[in-house]
């Protein structure tokens, strides 16, 4: 049987195997020193088949379809490898890769109760076997138990370090958010199974629904995949689950599993409801805009760096979803070559964070490691003494903040494209909402390039500012290999932005029957989406001449008068002892100031001086309106709910026999 | 053909070399005459290059390699900034290589590391001057966006040289969105350049500055570097302006005598618009800080607006 399978489904099944091999490992790496290093090898090598899986479909012509006999009896386990699987399998596969190697180094510090290494590497097994179980899913029960997998071993994860209270309030709020959404999902797949006769995927892509059911569905599917994906306003799970996790793992959350709810997204709207309204796309334009903009605000103002790199995951997702309304919009109003573009432009997208999001955790986590320090206002000249991760970190910040020739700016790059493809709609509304989406799309970007030059100008830059930093050593050769891993690929796929769209077209045509052909058709040097004369851009020239441009200018100054530069002390701004201290520098606070005061309107920011002996006390809070706005009042809608039915609880015996029978009738009368 | 388009380009980046420096002194000495001085030789700033090049480099003790590696950086990418930008002729190769998106992604590029230097040293100035930088450009960028989206929705191009090609062919038609576009472009310039009333170049209190702020550690060649990088943008925003809103007498082919027209109209455009940029320098005094963010949102509405009246009521074709 084994045989006759296709290569890229061997490899997947190879993929999941091997990641639940790791979990079943991890049950012994209390009493078999040498099962730590086996485990994390498994995942490794579970990553590495997931990438070979996702080349592979990436390249076959068509997808791989099988049946498995496990699951109900009457609904056997559906799967199926299309190029969109197999392109969400490669970057899953990718980020394994290095979070394998980068793992055995971290989790040294979680030795010492051995127990707690099992839990740890159990989860993490399961952790990843799920993900790639969702995106193999061909049917809507094998997805929704590999999605609740999926939710449930990662709050383990989360409640890892449970200890602290602050962790386990962050693991309750993700695990009942992750249960609403779920419930959400699972009601979206309701309609469509109901309307389409059946839990497989090929049955629901056969039906056609009324419009008002498919919006129905497709409101559901948003909110479901859109609280997974951590979307403005239903984040407030994110930034509290995603830093309370082990960094490697938090690398696996904010860089594949919302990927895998991007996934979701895509195949639910792109694939199984079929025929698109343009009003979805609007209102996931305006709902990705929203997040974009709050999310990077948001981790502006942050001191803790693993929450800032959460916070600017909401943007990044933010980003991906504005890309996917546009592609909704044109693809809605006919326009399949420009809603082409958008859906590739968040497929590279989704790919670019989730290399530049796991590389900056891992960066954040070797910082955590060698100072167990996460406050920036306590770092400070970190590069000088852990130089590898500085540069990492360093080529991550660039990546995400969208600068050439990194990899950021390629997709975004292409979101701006499409949206300058506006002119072809006809509706006035579409027409003036994409422009403001676009500005909107470029604040973002500007704010997050202002975001990743405090983070790393006060981690990385001046002096340290803690005692516990100044004794910083560089972390094992493990972690930073795999940093480096991620920072050749954000490079690689920055420079080489037409072989990574040959690869990615797979997506589009096969999902939608209409590739993106012209963007590649002038060979690998250049990058025309819509047309050569409309856009181009070659990234390997670019990088060429940045590269030709700096070492003509640098070579051609050693040769002048003077060639050695002199060390000497910085400025002493007029103090007669000289050297300015490192408390002088500007804090991570001081940094976000202005920006607090030109955004502050859109949080809730409680900035006080009290006047205490000796001196003044400064107090700064910073809270989220989402808060107040979305979650308290659907609390307190839910406790009057409640308040209204805890009126059936009498405790007495009768009461509640009355009801079951009341019930009971009302249900045979249902059916009859 | 193509290798001399190629010479072109390079002929160009050399003329964005030598020209900046001229512009920067021909602004300051529009100023002194306003203010009734005689004002410095308008050779002033070779002599300040050559000055700086020969002396010695001083970098701080608590200086990485951030602060060494950036006055290249920037400078470079600045350069290629400029080589996008088509100064004398249209149909230039390396306006294909990177389109105007690229071109604010190349000063982004620059910035970055600029700021990153402001904060290497960890004294406070350098952390200020760059908080207070990245503030007005996250500002500014999105309003420059806007502005060139309004140009590239028109042309269906973001190609800078097919943008300029568009507004030749179509001849001067005054369009709201193009005005609108036009303003908010030069309210950014001014920002983005350090000019008053957003920052002031001559400035020499610390705790109101913001450029230079982040180069008060910067001496000998990296100073040189960094301040001709800062000269090269003011001429590269001028450029873009006069050159893409207003490109008549720009070469469409590469003749030499075409080429000379194209020289001498873009050289008197610019010594128009530094005649400009002086006397609006001469009457307005620096704001506060956080006043530059109202003046900045004012750009981004205009940019913005720009694009919705293009998209709204000219029809978007």
């Amino acid at each position: 049987m084994i045989y006759n399978l296709p290569p890229a489904l061997l490899f997947a099944y190879a993929a999941v195997l091997a990641a639940l091999g790791s979990a079943l490992i991890a049950l012994g790496t209390a009493r078999v020193p040498g099962f730590k290093t086996l485990m994390f090898i498994l995942l490794g090598l579970s990553g590495a088949a997931a990438v070979v899986a996702g080349l592979a479909a990436l390249s076959a012509p068509a997808a791989a379809v099988a049946e498995l006999p496990l699951g109900l009896p009457w609904l056997p386990w559906h799967l199926r490898l299309d190029a969109l699987a197999g392109f969400f399998m490669l970057i899953i596969g990718l980020v394994v890769m290095a979070v394998s190697v980068y793992g055995p180094g971290y989790v040294r510090d979680f030795e010492h109760g051995q127990d707690s290494l099992l839990v740890l590497g159990v989860f993490t097994g399961l952790f990843v076997a799920a993900m790639l179980l969702v995106v193999l899913a061909d049917d809507a029960f094998l997805f929704m138990i590999s999605w609740e997998l999926m939710s449930l071993s990662s709050y383990f994860l989360v409640a890892f370090q449970h200890e602290q209270a602050a962790n386990r309030r962050a693991a309750f709020i993700y695990l009942l958010m992750a249960q609403i959404g779920a419930l959400s999902i699972l009601l979206g797949y309701a309609v469509l199974a109901g309307f389409g006769g059946g839990f497989a995927f090929d049955a629901m892509r056969a039906t056609h629904l009324s419009p008002l059911w498919a919006s129905i569905a497709f409101g559901l599917g948003f909110v479901g995949f859109g609280m997974k994906a951590g979307l403005v306003p239903m984040h407030a799970w994110l930034p509290e689950a995603h830093p309370a996790a082990p960094s490697h793992v938090s690398a696996l959350m904010s860089g594949i599993m919302l990927k895998v709810a991007v996934y979701g997204f895509i195949r639910f709207t792109f694939d199984l409801l079929g025929s698109l309204q343009w009003q979805w796309g609007v209102a996931v334009l305006v709902v990705g805009s929203i997040s974009a903009l709050m999310g990077v605000l948001a981790a502006l103002m942050q001191r803790d760096l693993k929450r800032l790199l959460a916070y600017s995951s909401v943007e990044n997702i933010g980003i991906i979803f504005i890309s996917l309304g546009l592609g909704l919009i044109f693809f809605a109003t006919g326009h399949p070559l420009a809603g082409v573009l958008g859906l590739v432009a968040a497929l590279y997208h989704s790919l670019n964070h989730a290399l530049f999001k796991s590389l900056l955790f891992l960066g954040a986590g070797s910082i955590l490691h060698a100072t167990h320090e996460r406050d920036l206002e306590r770092m400070g000249g970190l590069l000088r003494r852990m130089p590898w991760t500085g540069l990492f970190f360093l080529s991550g910040c660039i990546s995400i903040s969208a600068l050439p020739p990194f990899n950021g700016f390629v997709s975004e790059w292409l979101t701006f494209q499409t949206a300058l493809q506006a002119w072809l709609l006809k509706g006035g509304v579409m027409r003036s909402l994409i422009p403001i989406a676009a500005a909107v799309l470029a604040l973002t970007g500007a704010l997050s390039a202002a975001c990743f030059v405090r983070a790393y100008g006060i981690a990385f830059l001046g002096q340290a500012r803690s005692r516990r930093v100044r004794r910083a050593r560089p972390v094992s050769r493990g972690m930073r290999s795999a940093q480096g891993f991620l920072a050749l690929l954000c490079l690689l796929c920055g420079i080489f932005p037409t072989t990574v769209l040959q690869w990615l077209n797979a997506v589009p045509q096969q999902l939608l029957g209409r590739g993106l052909n012209e963007a590649t058709a002038h060979g690998w040097l250049w990058l025309t989406p819509i047309a050569p004369q409309t856009a181009s851009y070659s990234a390997p020239i670019v990088l060429l001449a940045l590269l030709l441009v700096w070492w003509f200018s640098a070579s051609l100054l050693r040769r002048g008068k003077v060639r050695e530069v002199r060390r000497c002390d910085p400025w002493g701004c007029g103090f007669s002892d000289g050297l300015p201290s490192p408390r002088m520098q500007y804090t991570a606070t001081a940094f976000a100031q202005p920006f607090r005061r030109v955004f502050g309107l859109l949080f809730h920011v409680d900035e006080r001086v009290e006047r205490e002996e000796p001196g003044l006390r400064h107090q700064l809070q910073i809270t989220d309106r989402a808060w107040g706005l979305f979650y308290e009042p659907v609390g307190r809608w839910v406790q009057a709910a409640s308040r209204r039915v805890i009126r059936l609880q009498s405790g007495n015996i009768r009461v509640y026999l009355g009801w079951s029978l009341g019930t009971l009738l009302v249900l045979l009368w249902l059916i009859s | 053909m193509n290798t001399a388009a190629w010479w072109l380009v390079l002929l160009q980046a050399l003329l964005f070399l030598l020209g900046a420096p001229l512009l920067v002194a021909w602004v300051r000495r529009v100023k002194a005459r306003l203010q009734n001085r005689r004002g410095a030789s308008l050779w002033q700033p070779y002599r300040d290059f050559y000055k700086l090049f020969a002396k010695e480099t001083l970098v701080a003790h608590t200086a990485s390699s951030v602060f060494r590696a950036a006055p290249y950086i920037v400078f470079g990418s600045t350069l290629l900034a400029c080589m996008v930008v088509p100064l004398l002729a249209l149909g230039l190769p390396s306006a294909a290589v990177a389109d105007v998106i690229v071109l604010v992604g190349f000063l982004a590029l620059g910035r970055f590391f600029l700021t990153l230097a402001g904060m290497d040293i960890g004294t406070a100035f350098g952390g200020m001057g760059a908080s207070r930088e990245m503030l007005v450009s996250a500002l500014a960028e999105p309003a420059m966006l806007m502005a060139v989206f309004t140009l590239a929705m028109t042309a269906h191009s973001t190609n800078l040289a097919s943008i300029a090609e568009h507004q030749l062919s179509t001849g001067l038609i005054l369009r709201p969105s193009y005005l609108f576009a036009l303003m908010g472009l030069v309210l950014v310039a001014i920002a983005e350049t350090g000019r008053i009333p957003v920052d002031n170049p001559t400035t020499h209190l610390e705790l109101t500055m913001i450029h230079e702020a982040m180069l008060l550690e910067y001496s000998g060649r990296h100073l040189a570097l960094m301040e001709w990088a800062a000269q090269l943008k003011l001429m590269l925003y001028g450029v873009l302006i006069v050159n893409v809103f207003l490109p008549w007498g720009i070469a469409t082919e590469f003749t030499p005598l075409a080429l000379a027209v194209g020289l001498l109209a873009v050289v008197g455009k610019l010594i128009f618009l530094g005649l400009l940029l002086g006397v609006a320098e001469t009457g307005l005094a620096k704001m506060r800080l956080f006043r530059a963010p109202q003046f900045l949102n004012l750009a981004l509405l205009l940019a913005l607006l720009g694009l919705l009246s293009h998209v709204i009521l000219e029809g978007g074709a």
